[in-house]
Formats: C-alpha cells, structure tokens, sequence
C-alpha cells in the first residue's frame, strides 16, 4: 500500500506539474474567497478545464458522475502535492461543498447522473433556497408553497440570503408540501433558476458587494423528477446538508498566510525578534493556535467518523471556525491599521482593500448556516441531552 | 506503531474498568484523609504496575509495552478522570526521559525496575514558583569522582514518593536515586493533597550518573503534554458531573439544564474540551514520532488544557451553586487538582509565548 501510494504522490505532482499554471500559484483565496474576484484569465479557464477533466476537483467522487474515485487516503496525498506545488482547485461552491454531497447520499441514479457531472467540471452553479423574511433561525416554519399538480410541483412564495442566485443556474430549496405539518411538511426541490416565474433581487450589503439575493417565485412549475427523497423528506435532507455547510466552514480558513508574517512585515520588532506589541503578539499567538486546534479536530473527527459524512460535531466546528474567522478579520485591520480602513480607489494596496471588505463581511459567518446560539442549542439539545422545560 | 481507534478505545474501555473497580474518586478521599506525606496508594500503585502501565512507554526490550506516550496520555487521562492518587504520569514521564536521553546502561539499571513498579521517578526542574527551564540555578560541576550537584527544587510532584529523580541542573540532566547521601526531602502539604516535597540537593554522582544524551526541552514536553492528558481526563469527569447536575436540579419547576442560559455554557465546555482532545492526541503522537512540530504541538496542548480546564472548573463550581463549595462535594478536588496542573510544565501564557518564538514571532 505504501509502494503504491508513493506512486499515486509521484503521478499528482508529474500531472501538477505539467497543468497547474505556475502564474496561478497561491492566488487560490484571491480566486475562491475574495469578495472581488479577478476576471478569469485564459491560464485560469485552462486550469479548471485540465482539473475538471481529470476529475480532481471533486477527487473522491466517484467516476461516472465526474469526480476521479480516490480514496480518502489518496485525496490526501493530492492535497499535499497541490498544496506543495501553490495550486488550488478552481472548482468551488455550494454545489461541491453542501449540495453535491447530499446528493450522492439521497439522489436517485438518474438525478445524480444528471445533476453531478455539472458540479464537477464547474459549469453548473448552484444556490441556497433556505432562508426566508419570516423564516431565519427558525427555519422550519418556511412558508414558500409547493402545491402538487400531478406530474409538477407549482411553487409560490420567497427566498432569501440566496448566495450567488444572481449568478446560479440551480436552485436547492426547502418547500412547504403540507401547511399542517411543521416539520413533515418541508420538502426538498431541486429547481432550474431559468424557469418562468424565477426573480432575483440582489441585496447590498454593509461590506458594499450583493453577494446575496431575495429570490421571488411565482407560479413556478418544477418537475416532479426535480424533488430529492421523498415528499415530507425535506427537514431530514436539508438539515444533513447543513451539516455538509457547517463542516465547509470550519474548514475555510485553512489555506490563508498566517497571521504572524503579515505582522512581522508591518509592525515593530523587539531586539529578541519578537512582535514589539505583546498584547496583539498574544492575540495572534491565540489565533494562530485555535486555528491549528481546530484543523486537528476536524481531522480526528473526519477519521473517527465511520461512515467518512460529517457528524454532528460540525456544530462545534462551525462555531469555532466563525470566531477565527471574525478574530482573524479582526487582527488583519488591527495589523494595518488606518490603511486596512480603506474603502475603494487610489492610495491603497488590493490586500488592504480586501480586508477592510473582508472585516465586514466577516460578521455574516456566525449568522449564516445556522447561528452560534442556533448551534449551542443543536450541542446543548441533541449531543449533550439537555431538554427543554 | 501508533494504536488503532479500537485499539486505543480498548484501551482507554480497560482503565475506566480498572479505575472503577480499583480507584474511584472515593479512593482518592481516603488517601487524602488519611494524610499520609506520601500522598498516593501503594496497594493501587502495585497493581497500576501490574496491568504494565509502569512500563507502558518503556521498549519492550527493558520490561515495557513499547506503546508510546500516546498510549500512556490514554491512561493518564482514564486515571485523571477519577483523581487517581498515583505517581504514574511523573514516572512514565522519567521513564521517557530515560529512553530518550540515557545510555544502555543507564536504561538497563532503571527501565525494567520502572516498568515492574519497583522503582518510581520524577523529574525535578523547577527551582521557583514558576516555570522557568532557561534560568536553572541548580548547579552541576565536575569532579574527580563524577558530579557534584548543589541546589534545591521546592515543589517535586511526586517527591516523597520517588525512589529516583531525574534533576535538571544548569548543565544538564542527572539520575540521582532518592536515597543518595546528601538529598534531603520534605513533604509539601499543597491544594492538591498529593505527594509534592522540597527536594535539596547537595550531592556527589559517579561519572555515568549524566543522562549525555538528554535534551531537557524534549524531557519536559514529555511531562507537558501528560499533564494535559491528565487536565482532559479531569476535564471529562467534571463535565459529565455538570451534566448530570444540570438534569436533574430542579429550581423554578423545571431541571436548571432546560434554561438556555446553562445550556449554551454547557455547549461552550463540550466545545472546548474537544478541541484540546484533538490537541492533546496530536502532542503525545507527535512526541512519538519525533517529529519536527512536537514542540508547537506540546505548547498548543498544555496551552489550550490550561485554558479549557480553569474555565471549565469555574464553570463546573458555578453551576454546581452552593454544593459545589462544599467539601463533601467532589468538584472541589478537581478545582484543585487542575489548578495544580495548570502551572505544571508552564501555565497557558508561559505555552504561548513558547508557541509565537518557536513560530518566529
């Protein structure tokens, strides 16, 4: 086995080496994460093409739906190469990291064949149909209709927080089927954004970029083939992919320049080659260890896991990895000081522009995907057996 | 070979068994009450060794296990959990000591007597009240006849009990076995009520008693990281004691575990332990492993078990109310043995100022 892992190692950093675009190298966040992507350049579409047709930015899925059918271990080991060679997969979103996995887990063969391969290669974008104006922590008392007419579903009603919807090609909703049941009455739809009655209203947020939107449905007819399980399975499906969305979050922050290096190049240094500033020295030191402390738990608990799907510690892990993320935005400002303030134009670096936007945005992580107290309550409730009055 | 999953929840399974069989918390009382300066159980000593957990990091060529600090953190924690008054976490951590910094003769003479339990070791570091391995005051010169030691070490865990020290000195790390003419020992009745005593020194070593090899950083991550096995095993036990209080304290009607206020703490502590569980089982695998990040991880552990176990102690007193101020109440020998533990091998602060120079900053 390790013979043959060596050989799976030789082979990713040979194939690394001859498609991954070394102009490309360790601009992955600025890509993937960045609240202002750069217009793809023609080395950019080159790469996602070469690693799409390879299957490798989805390495453990399996062949036939795009992905490359590599074990755990072998992911790993690709993982480290790329992560030796500075490349990063131009293959992201809610479709492989919340919806794709759901699928595998609850799709019929014909929805993940049609549905999967899209994902894989990057051309299909896919949002989030949770959130609603009445419907936020509370999840479950969403009211978007989804009446059944025989061979189609009619869906009425809004969305909101759609992530990316302006730019997506699907949607993944939760729908109310049954007015008279709370929880068996959620269903879950697959719905193609293209259809008449779909509207999409950007919405401006503090941070200045519409990464979200309001989405309106009006008489929408969405085919039967469309829902994911079975009618009423919607709470049950829907919870499981936020699970899928907790894990992503916990794990964001893990390909990002450390902290301590952006401070040693902008702040004073003591005669001992320490951060002069003992008081931010420690909050990073802080930062810095939680982050590593969390990277490790991710890890024992991915190995732990049996069934390799993320567990209900996710809600741990999701609370974790929002404070870093706040905490980490936090110490980018305090580092830069007034040129981390900057707004937008002349006078200030892309990085320092970024994290000012970056700050702001920073806020939404503990709401999104279910809040920190939402979280607590999932602990408090189902791990720990704390039961309400 | 590092251990399974299974094997290692076989193994953790067979200490709760034992610690339930042989040494609940109750043990510990008695221990305690009875006063004894030794401050451990020689019946409950005799049979720890007997399972072969003496000699659970010791190869198995000098009578051990050959299973590595990350078995032994598994059984420090299992014991930990019910306040075992044992010296097992200093003698395991002398006895890694030994393995890595000593000689084939020095590990023949000392080993395979660790491994069976006859003898027990400590390290002694520690010359204030503080953690501080860089300004050691305990001398070691040269003479004609070996080493001439000279200096004392107030607060040795497990220092009335130890039949060997392991001293660090200014240059260096010696063997120095309890009953050497010229140490003298006084036992040192603290919060804990374990075997702690002043151990001075004023002694004359043959040339061998030198471990040549020993690099007192990696000796002290040894017993760094054990005590942040033991913190999460007392961690563990004291959230579980919160947990079943919180259900079935009944105040205003309802089980106090049913407010939201009590309920979100209580996630908070589950989270924090898990984290230093992942922690913890990085440092001692690292250590094994020798790898070249064991000194952040062993920072990263002892940093986060010493923040993670004040803040669950306080916790655990505060939800407990005024039972768990009573004496009669066992929170309150876990609030003292973590607070002991907190400082051993370097507090929080001391680990992550450790952490940021070994990162360079």
């Amino acid at each position: 086995m390790a013979s043959g892992s060596e050989g799976f190692r030789r082979a990713s950093r040979d194939w690394l080496g001859t498609h991954f675009p070394r102009a490309l190298a360790g601009l992955g966040p600025r890509y993937m994460s960045s609240e202002t992507p750069p217009e793809p350049t023609p080395a950019f579409l080159a790469w996602k093409r070469a690693i799409a047709e390879k299957g490798w930015g989805v390495p453990t899925w399996p062949c036939q739906y795009g992905g490359a059918g590599l074990s755990e271990e072998e992911a790993a080991i690709l993982a480290e190469e790329m992560a030796a060679a500075g490349a990063w997969t131009p293959i992201g979103g809610m479709g492989v990291m919340m919806f794709g996995p759901t699928l595998l887990e609850y799709g019929t063969e014909q929805q993940k064949l049609r549905h999967l391969p899209g994902i894989a290669d990057g051309s299909i974008r896919w949002c989030q149909g949770y959130s609603e104006p009445g419907a936020g922590s509370d999840l479950a008392s969403l009211q978007c209709r989804a009446e059944d007419k025989g061979d189609h579903f009619l869906v009425n009603g809004q969305k909101v927080w759609t992530s990316g919807a302006q730019w997506s090609d699907w949607c993944f909703a939760l729908v109310r089927t049954d007015p008279s049941d709370k929880r068996g009455g959620i269903s879950f739809l697959m719905i193609d954004m293209r259809s008449p009655g779909v509207t999409v209203k950007p919405i401006r947020m503090i941070s200045g970029s519409s990464p979200f939107c309001e989405t309106f449905f009006d008489n929408v007819e969405v085919p039967k083939d469309n829902l994911l399980g079975a009618t009423g399975q919607g709470w049950t499906i829907g919870k499981r992919l936020l699970q899928h969305e907790r894990g992503g979050i916990s794990q964001m922050s893990s390909d990002v320049p450390p902290l301590h290096a952006l401070a040693l190049t902008h702040l004073a240094i003591s005669d001992d080659g320490r951060l002069a500033d003992g008081e931010l020295r420690v909050r990073i030191a802080r930062c810095e260890m939680e982050a590593l402390a969390l990277a490790l738990t991710v890890a024992r608990i991915q190995s732990e896991s049996e069934e390799g799907g993320p567990p209900q510690a996710t809600s741990i892990l999701k609370n974790v990895g929002a404070w870093l993320a706040q905490e980490r935005a936090e110490l980018m400002l305090e580092i830069l000081g007034t040129r981390g303030l900057g707004w937008e134009g002349a006078g200030f670096a892309a990085p320092e522009l970024e994290a000012c936007r970056q700050w702001l945005f920073s806020k939404a992580v503990s709401i999104y995907g279910g809040t920190t107290e939402i979280q607590n309550d999932i602990v408090a409730k189902r791990m720990l057996g704390l039961k309400d009055a | 070979m590092p251990l399974s999953i299974q094997e290692q929840t076989m193994l953790a399974d067979s200490v709760g068994a034992w610690v339930a069989r042989e040494s609940p918390v109750t043990a510990f009382r008695r221990v305690r009450d009875a006063a004894d300066p030794l401050g451990f159980d020689p019946a409950a000593w005799r049979s720890i060794a007997a399972m072969g957990w003496a000699g659970i990091a010791i190869s198995e060529d000098q009578g051990g296990a050959g299973l590595g600090l990350a078995a032994a953190g598994l059984i420090v924690a299992g014991l930990g959990r019910a306040l075992v008054a044992s010296p097992l976490a200093a003698t395991i951590a002398a006895s890694a000591a030994i393995l890595h910094g000593g000689d084939e003769a020095q590990r023949r003479l000392w080993l395979p007597s660790i491994a069976e339990g006859t003898a027990i070791a400590s390290i002694a570091c520690d010359e204030g009240g503080h953690h501080d391995p860089a300004r050691l005051r305990t001398k070691a010169e040269r003479v004609a006849s070996g080493w001439r030691l000279s200096g004392v070490k107030p607060f040795v865990a497990e220092g009335s009990a130890a039949t060997l020290f392991v001293v660090a000195a200014d240059t260096g790390l010696f063997l120095v076995p309890a009953d050497t003419q010229g140490l003298a020992r006084e036992p040192r009745s603290m919060m804990d009520s374990r075997g702690h005593a002043s151990v001075s020194l004023d002694v004359t070593l043959p040339a061998d008693a030198r471990l040549s090899d020993a690099d007192l950083d990696t000796v002290l991550d040894g017993v760094r990281a054990l005590a942040a096995a033991e913190m999460l095993g007392l961690a563990d036990a004291v959230f579980a004691m919160t947990l079943d209080y919180l259900r079935v304290r009944v105040q205003f009607g309802r089980t106090i575990g049913s407010f939201q206020a009590l309920q979100h703490r209580a996630a908070t502590l589950f989270t924090r332990i898990e984290l230093v569980r992942s922690c913890v089982a990085a440092a001692l695998a690292a250590l094994d492993a020798r790898a070249d990040d064991s000194r952040s991880l062993v920072s990263l552990a002892k940093a986060q078990a010493g923040d993670m176990l004040n803040l669950v102690t306080r916790e655990a007193v505060q939800m407990h109310g005024g039972i768990g101020m009573t004496d009669e109440h066992d929170v309150g020998l876990y609030l003292k043995r973590a607070k002991m533990l907190e400082g051993a091998g370097g507090t929080s602060a001391f680990h992550r100022d450790r952490y940021a120079r070994l990162n360079g900053y």
